[in-house]
């Protein structure tokens, strides 16, 4: 087996996603909490919340479904809310994509397909040649029980912490998402516009009489598909490589 | 009973995403509208999440907004993910001592 433990450099490969793992799994951890603060508000239950975070692995698409489960939307929005606060994944699984051995196992893409998040997309792909399966297990390895815990920790700690304090922590989540949007929008003009009027968008919308009355998570699809589509006419990107973080 | 639904199709959506590629499309996107608007819709969606639920999100929008404003700051001058999480909740804890 090319992946196999039995041989000694996959071993220290799969080590050193473990080690790479840790940093990424204590900011989960923190993340998650808020998460499941929010959760908690939506009436989730810590072993659901435990779950979705064990099976999903998305801030963004679980932030995003738990306030649809508070209002008991419709199954079709919350899979569409999902694809679209996911979609994210497919590109860099694509990305990803590119970078695999051809000869890798159906079960190990899965494997790796199954842990692609931002951060350990991220780090997966800054290896060198090849992407090796076992670096992504490892760092999931740590990663993916604290996000999971985290998530179920802020469920039933949400009711026992100071309001104070809950309100402090709901935020977490959201700091998390701007320093997603910052970096790339600070070095590209085009993201930047996009993040700008994405902002005002999400904020109009909300405040106009007919409009404000779609919910939520309708009104989320909405813009950021009618805002992409705007960005990409207005400012197409140059086709290169499916290398795009 | 219903949120158990939730969830699995939530798995079962995101799954979807992240093994089509992996395993089906193994050819790069050569369409340059879709690889534009798939760069942007990460941004735009977690933009359009962060603002204004973040100053719906504490007990005063002030706060919320306080919190914004420098998370915004931080992650301009370099700052991670986890830093700029950890400043946010602390901008919210100690403004409001004030609001």
């Amino acid at each position: 087996m090319k992946y196999s433990l039995r041989n000694k450099e996959n071993r220290s490969i799969f080590r050193r996603g473990i080690i790479d793992g840790i940093p990424i799994g204590l900011g989960y951890l923190a993340v998650s909490f808020s998460l499941g603060v929010a959760a908690k508000s939506a009436g989730i239950t810590p072993l659901q919340g435990f779950f979705a975070s064990l099976l999903c692995n998305t801030s963004t698409g679980e932030h995003a479904v738990f306030t649809l489960m508070g209002i008991t939307a419709a199954f079709a929005e919350v899979a569409l809310i999902t694809l679209i606060a996911n979609a994210r994944y497919l590109l860099m699984s694509f990305a990803l994509s590119q970078r695999t051995d051809p000869k890798m196992s159906f079960f190990h893409r899965l494997g790796v397909a199954f842990y692609i998040t931002d951060e350990i997309f991220a780090i997966s792909i800054a290896q060198n040649g090849y992407i090796n399966p076992l670096y992504t297990y490892g760092a999931a390895l740590m990663a993916s029980p604290c996000w999971a815990a985290g998530t179920a920790i802020g469920i039933l700690a949400g009711s026992i912490l100071p309001d104070r304090a809950v309100s402090a922590l709901s935020v977490a989540l959201y700091g998390m998402f701007v320093a997603i949007i910052i970096p790339p929008s600070k070095k590209d003009k085009k993201v930047l516009t996009a993040v700008l009027v994405s902002f005002a968008a999400s904020f109009v919308t909300g405040i106009l009489p007919v409009v404000s009355q779609i919910s939520e998570g309708t009104r989320t699809i909405i813009l950021t598909v009618v805002i992409s589509a705007l960005a990409a006419l207005l400012f197409p990107r140059k086709t290169e490589s499916g290398g795009e973080k | 009973m219903r949120n158990w639904i939730y969830i699995l199709i939530m798995t079962a959506v995101t799954f979807g995403i992240r093994v089509l590629p992996m395993t089906v499309f193994k050819k790069p996107i050569k369409n340059a509208f879709i690889q534009s608007f798939l760069y942007y819709v990460p941004y735009v969606t977690i933009a359009v999440m962060t603002f204004p639920a973040i100053i719906h999100a504490t007990n005063s929008p002030v706060s919320g907004a306080i919190a914004l404003v420098v998370g915004i700051v931080a992650a301009w001058l370099g700052a991670g993910l986890f830093p700029v999480a950890v400043i946010s909740c602390a901008v919210v804890f100690i403004a409001e001592f004030f609001v």
